[in-house]
């Protein structure tokens, strides 16, 4: 609604340029990208530097498109992982902190969890999940993810909770709003911003926890498994796709949770 | 015009919509050193049911403060506050008054309609249409076209008229309003003036309104207490001679009687020729 009626003249202004806004402010970054891209190409042939050193971007793209539909499959198993974690994580994370922002004992109890959250070395435990739940199991990576993301999140959501304004506190006590109303009025609503920039902060560690869970064992579904497994085969430009496949799916995690913190943060104070 | 020096005695304190007795409220300093901050001190004042009564004086003199003690979002140190012959405390509870703060307070994740909603969401009454009812206050504070905006998409005056009408959602017989038309253009103003008086004069609400114009006060007032900053205290009640007067009337405005009243309120504020009958000036 804002935009429709604020930026009347922006239109205008890029008509006057001849490009579209949005291929305006798209078109350095895609200029950069190209040139570096041909000089990659360049310097690996004219130096002739070996495969398993750094593959041509051409070499790389012809595998891409070769493996197409197995990047595509392992990109969704990963990001499966991935996005189960963030979101049950993200769950638990939120509900605590509500629970540690309405009482003082709470937050004094999850204070000490949180800081060791948040020093758990993730390659550490992957092997151990593996144990616990088999080595054809799902589980350990989603809980690996979990416990990535959590600290983000409930960070962000505990300050987010307490930054109800004095005259919203007063508003509320005047009305008589109390207990879960006044959490379902006010002050999640005033979280949720916070909340959802957790969520985008989380996003890419999502991805690179479930990658990472990958290298040390489990079933050869995703990405993170094609990439060492490419690797030791020596298929060096077949490696350098998948990551490539890596690359998009983390892009694609993070400019979701973008564009929800965006619709979110729409007509309040975000962080 | 009778000016006199504090609130005239009334037995019958049940009827009385709000009546604050001795109340005295020090901040005490957070640092060290630092003085204590004495907002209000051993402050007494009746509002009578249906009167409208104006505190004017000084920023920093306790306006707010005041006002906060009535609305039960803040406690005296000393002296004590009914409201409708209750504790101030049972009258939030049971959400006799409406309040709009200096600051709207709206809520910014909710439309104009919304916001106004608030309070009939809350506390729902039986049988009474939502929809209606906030169509109708939007209306009443003219922001017919504005029902589906959020506030940030609001200059601050149309806010201002937003947090209005939320107070006014269930028609309290208690409006408390810390200056609600600062940031209102002076014709709008003059508008939200008569349409506040017509509400008052149809549901019979009794009010307690902060302003910093002289003119206003007199206007929509039937008493003006004035007041004096450290230690916040009532200088005097000033009593507007509006008897007879079509409440609300334009008219009114250009009336000798009205800037009588003007003049009086000034004096006061300024420790002009009232500082001879025996006002305390400190
Ligand atoms: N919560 C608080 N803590 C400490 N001091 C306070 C608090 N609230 C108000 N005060 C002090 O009490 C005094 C009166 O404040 P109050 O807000 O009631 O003034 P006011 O008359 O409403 O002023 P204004 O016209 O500027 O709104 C001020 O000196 C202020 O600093
Ligand atoms: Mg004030």
């Amino acid at each position: 609604m804002t935009a429709a009626t604020a930026v009347p003249s922006a239109p205008v202004v890029a008509r006057r340029r001849g490009l579209p806004p949005a291929l305006a402010s798209a078109l350095p970054p895609l200029v950069l990208v190209v040139v570096a891209l041909l000089l990659w190409e360049l310097a690996v042939r004219a130096l002739e530097i070996p495969a398993f050193l750094l593959p041509a971007p051409s070499a790389i793209g012809a595998e891409f498109a070769r493996l197409t539909p197995q990047i595509v499959e392992a990109s969704v198993a990963t990001g499966t992982n991935a996005l189960l974690g963030l979101v049950i994580s993200a769950v638990v994370a939120v509900l605590l902190a509500i629970a540690a922002s309405g009482a003082r004992v709470v937050d004094g109890m999850l204070a000490p969890v949180v800081v060791a959250l948040a020093v758990v070395p993730i390659a550490a435990v992957a092997p151990v999940f593996y144990i616990m739940f088999g080595s054809s199991s799902e589980t350990g990576r989603v809980i690996v993810v979990a416990i990535a993301v959590f600290v983000p999140v409930f960070v962000n959501a505990l300050r987010g909770l307490r930054q109800v304004s004095p005259v919203h506190r007063e508003l509320l006590r005047a009305l008589n709003i109390t207990g879960w109303r006044a959490v379902r009025t006010v002050t999640v609503p005033t979280a949720l911003p916070f909340v959802f920039t957790g969520l985008r902060q989380a996003s890419s560690l999502a991805v690179i926890s479930a990658l990472v869970s990958e290298y040390f064992g489990g079933p050869k579904t995703g990405i993170g498994s094609q990439i060492t497994t490419a690797a030791s085969g020596s298929n060096y430009a077949q490696a350098w796709a998948f990551v490539l496949g890596a690359i998009v799916t983390g892009l694609a995690f993070y400019l979701v949770t973008l564009a929800l913190e965006r619709v979110v943060s729409r007509h309040r104070p975000s962080p | 015009m009778t000016i006199i020096i504090d609130t005239p005695e009334r037995l019958d304190t049940t009827t009385d919509a709000v009546s604050v007795d001795g109340v005295t409220r020090i901040f005490s300093a957070r640092k060290r050193g630092a003085a204590d901050v004495v907002a209000l001190s051993d402050v007494s004042l009746t509002v009578h049911a249906g009167e409208f009564v104006s505190l004017i004086g000084p920023s920093g003199c306790g306006k707010s403060t005041l006002l906060r003690q009535i609305a039960d979002l803040d406690q005296p140190d000393a002296g004590s506050v009914s409201v409708f012959g209750k504790t101030a405390r049972r009258a939030r509870l049971d959400q006799d008054y409406g309040i709009a703060f200096q600051q709207a307070g709206l809520l910014p994740w909710r439309t104009v309609s919304q916001n106004i909603a608030l309070p009939l969401q809350m506390h729902r009454e039986r049988g009474l249409d939502v929809a209606a009812r906030v169509r109708e206050l939007i209306e009443l504070v003219g922001l017919g076209d504005f029902a589906d905006r959020y506030p940030d998409q609001l200059s601050g005056g149309m806010q201002q008229r937003v947090a209005i009408a939320r107070s006014l959602a269930r028609n309290p017989k208690l409006l408390l309003m810390d200056e609600p038309f600062g940031a209102l253009d002076e014709m709008t103003r003059e508008r939200m003036q008569s349409e506040l008086l017509r509400i008052c004069g149809e549901t019979g609400a009794a009010v307690v309104f902060v302003t910093h114009s002289i003119p206003e006060a007199v206007f929509l007032s039937h008493r003006v207490v004035v007041m004096s900053p450290r230690p916040g205290r009532v200088k005097e009640v000033v009593v507007m001679e509006r008897a007879g007067a079509p409440v609300g009337s334009d008219a009114v405005r250009d009336d000798a009687a009205f800037f009588r009243g003007v003049t009086a309120v000034r004096e006061a504020l300024h420790d002009g020729a009232a500082a001879g009958q025996g006002v305390e000036n400190r």
